[in-house]
């Protein structure tokens, strides 16, 4: 009995020692970041052009860049999204043909390696279309990989408004839209926002699609037409080309302290939603 | 009367835009269709021209001389693909059966926390890190320049964590408590019951769990493109260093053209059929996998 006791023992601590080396590589990679990016900060940093193609200046344009493409890509996304998990939940029969189509698509779509939607976005959007390497090229991209998240969110939120609601809606005489629109929309927006959120940082993070379809030029993005780099595609090209490595440094905070907020906030809507389940 | 010519009116808005709503959800089936056509439009005459054999078990990438064989790209995302599951797999299995079985309810949901943001940190920042961190250690300790399989193999090893922790660490939570209760009631110790019972019942969700790491280290570009140092070259040892199909596509895509352009289509032809089969693969087999056991 104390044998077995002494091996189980070792095997908890072999456990926890795998929780713990997770902790580990985590904490390694963001404090790292932190402890080398922190010196890079300033507010020039964030409120000046770059300039000598990186080496000097800030990096204003490429966070105007991240902020046009990630809103536009929102803007293209958001409505299509929540509109199919309405359908889907709604309106579809989950056992249809059509409906489970769409679903095995979404499920694609979702694993399919972002280079892939990069090459896509240049041969289609960039080439094709003639937009261009171009703020809109990016954020259609960008819309296509975001979709199945906001889509799939949505869906479970969709699911979690209780029946009731709906058919006391329906049966004080609401048309089915009507019910959608004031009962279902309004508890589902909890599970929609944390899709948006997610979507957020995976537009923020995302650096091979926008490489090919935006472009990597560090002008202001004024118009959808014009070209942009985004802060990741800049922190490729300062680490890759070796430019600066203090720059590459600074942009690499900037990065990691606005996903570790995009994840905070993640969380708390997740949060308010499983509040809203029970 | 005038309820009548209402609701007549409504219907028409209805059917509106439930038209407009099954278009939105139309678009998936048409967005993976322009995806399927337009890559493999570009792809497929040059891989016909150069001949399928050719293009994937040919060692010569010369593009310039119109030489397109991509057989060192396809070892060099095998290579580090396989580095990496070698350390991330067992690791991240062992963390989801500690996550779900072993640690108390708070320490298990701020682990769960961290490999949500663990998984969130961008590929650029991981290949950053590697680059600055990871090769100069691999340089210094084991010789070489450090760019090499092995920097690649533990950059995506982590980055394939999030995705088998926490896909392993749900289908062990999934399985029914009464499995667990009797195998404790029968006197089968905790890891016993953890050996024996759960992991064998969770097991078509764990392979899951592999095969999705799999595609993502397969797939994964910018992180392995900054710290496996690209050489077009059959890698030798673990130290050499390598450049993977989605490495050559991202280096190659900004000035190449003409054929070169319709290769690097081929190379991503080839990548889009593996992943998209590898997800099927998965997909078919869970459902299989729920129909035989647990229902």
């Amino acid at each position: 009995m104390g044998k077995i006791n002494w091996k189980d023992k070792l095997i908890t601590a072999g456990f926890w020692l795998s929780g713990l080396v997770i902790i580990a590589i985590l904490a390694g990679i963001i404090g790292y970041v932190m402890i080398k990016g922190i010196s890079s900060i300033s507010l020039d940093f964030i409120l000046q052009p770059p300039s000598k193609a990186g080496r000097a200046g800030g990096i204003s344009t490429t966070i105007v860049s991240t902020l046009y493409l990630t809103l536009m890509s929102l803007l293209i996304a958001v409505p299509i999204g929540v509109g199919s998990s309405i359908y889907l939940e709604e309106y579809a029969s989950s056992r249809s043909k059509f409906a489970r189509l769409v679903n095995l698509t979404s499920e694609t779509l979702a694993g399919i390696p972002s280079i892939i939607f990069g090459l896509f976005g240049f041969v289609f959007f960039v080439i094709f279309l003639g937009m261009g390497w171009s703020i809109l090229s990016g954020s259609l991209t960008m819309a296509i990989m975001i979709l199945p998240t906001i889509t799939r969110t949505a869906q479970e939120a969709i699911l979690t408004v209780s029946h009731e609601y709906r058919e006391n809606s329906l049966a004080l005489g609401a048309s089915k839209w009507q019910t959608i629109r004031k009962v279902i929309l309004p508890s589902a927006l909890p599970g929609i926002v944390t899709g948006i959120i997610l979507s957020i940082g995976r537009t923020v993070g995302e650096t091979a699609a926008i490489i090919l379809t935006a472009g990597s030029s560090l002008g202001m993005p004024i118009s959808p037409a014009d070209p942009a780099r985004t802060m990741s595609v800049h922190l490729y090209i300062l680490a890759m080309e070796g430019i600066s490595t203090e720059r590459a440094f600074g942009t690499a905070f900037l990065i990691v302290v606005l996903i570790i907020i995009i994840n905070y906030l993640a969380n708390l809507s997740l949060q308010k939603l499983t509040q809203a389940m029970r | 009367m005038n309820q009548t010519k209402n609701s007549g009116l409504n219907r028409r808005g209805e059917k509106l835009i439930e038209n407009a709503l099954v278009l939105c959800a139309a678009l998936f089936i048409i967005i993976i269709a322009l995806i399927t056509v337009f890559i493999f439009a570009r792809g497929l005459p040059l891989l016909l021209k150069v001949g399928i054999w050719d293009f994937l078990f040919s060692s010569d990438w010369r593009p310039t001389k119109g030489m397109f064989g991509i057989w060192p790209m396809f070892v060099g995302s095998m290579a580090v693909t396989s580095v990496s599951m070698l350390w991330a797999v067992p690791l991240g299995i062992i963390t989801a059966i500690f996550m779900a079985e072993i640690a108390p309810f708070r320490v298990g949901r701020m682990l769960g926390n961290l490999v949500e943001l663990l998984a969130g940190i961008p590929s650029v920042v991981y290949g950053f890190v590697g680059l600055i961190v990871v090769v100069p250690f691999i340089r210094d300790f084991f010789g070489g320049n450090g760019l090499s399989v092995l920097a690649g193999g533990i950059i995506l090893g982590i980055m394939i964590l999030p995705t088998v922790i926490s896909i392993s660490r749900d289908s062990i939570l999934a399985v029914p408590k009464e499995y667990k209760e009797g195998s404790l009631a029968l006197g089968a110790t905790h890891y016993q019951t953890i050996r024996r019972v759960i992991i064998p019942a969770a097991r078509s969700g764990i392979i899951t769990a592999v095969v999705l790491g799999m595609g993502r280290a397969i797939g994964e570009t910018m992180a392995v493109v900054m710290v496996t140092g690209n050489s077009t070259v059959i890698p030798s040892n673990i130290l050499a260093p390598v450049r993977t199909m989605t490495s050559n596509i991202v280096l190659e895509m900004g000035y190449a053209s003409g054929d070169h352009q319709a290769a690097l289509f081929a190379t991503g032809m080839v990548l889009f059929v593996f992943i998209v089969f590898l997800n099927l693969m998965v997909k078919f087999a869970a459902k299989a996998g729920t129909a035989n056991g647990k229902n």
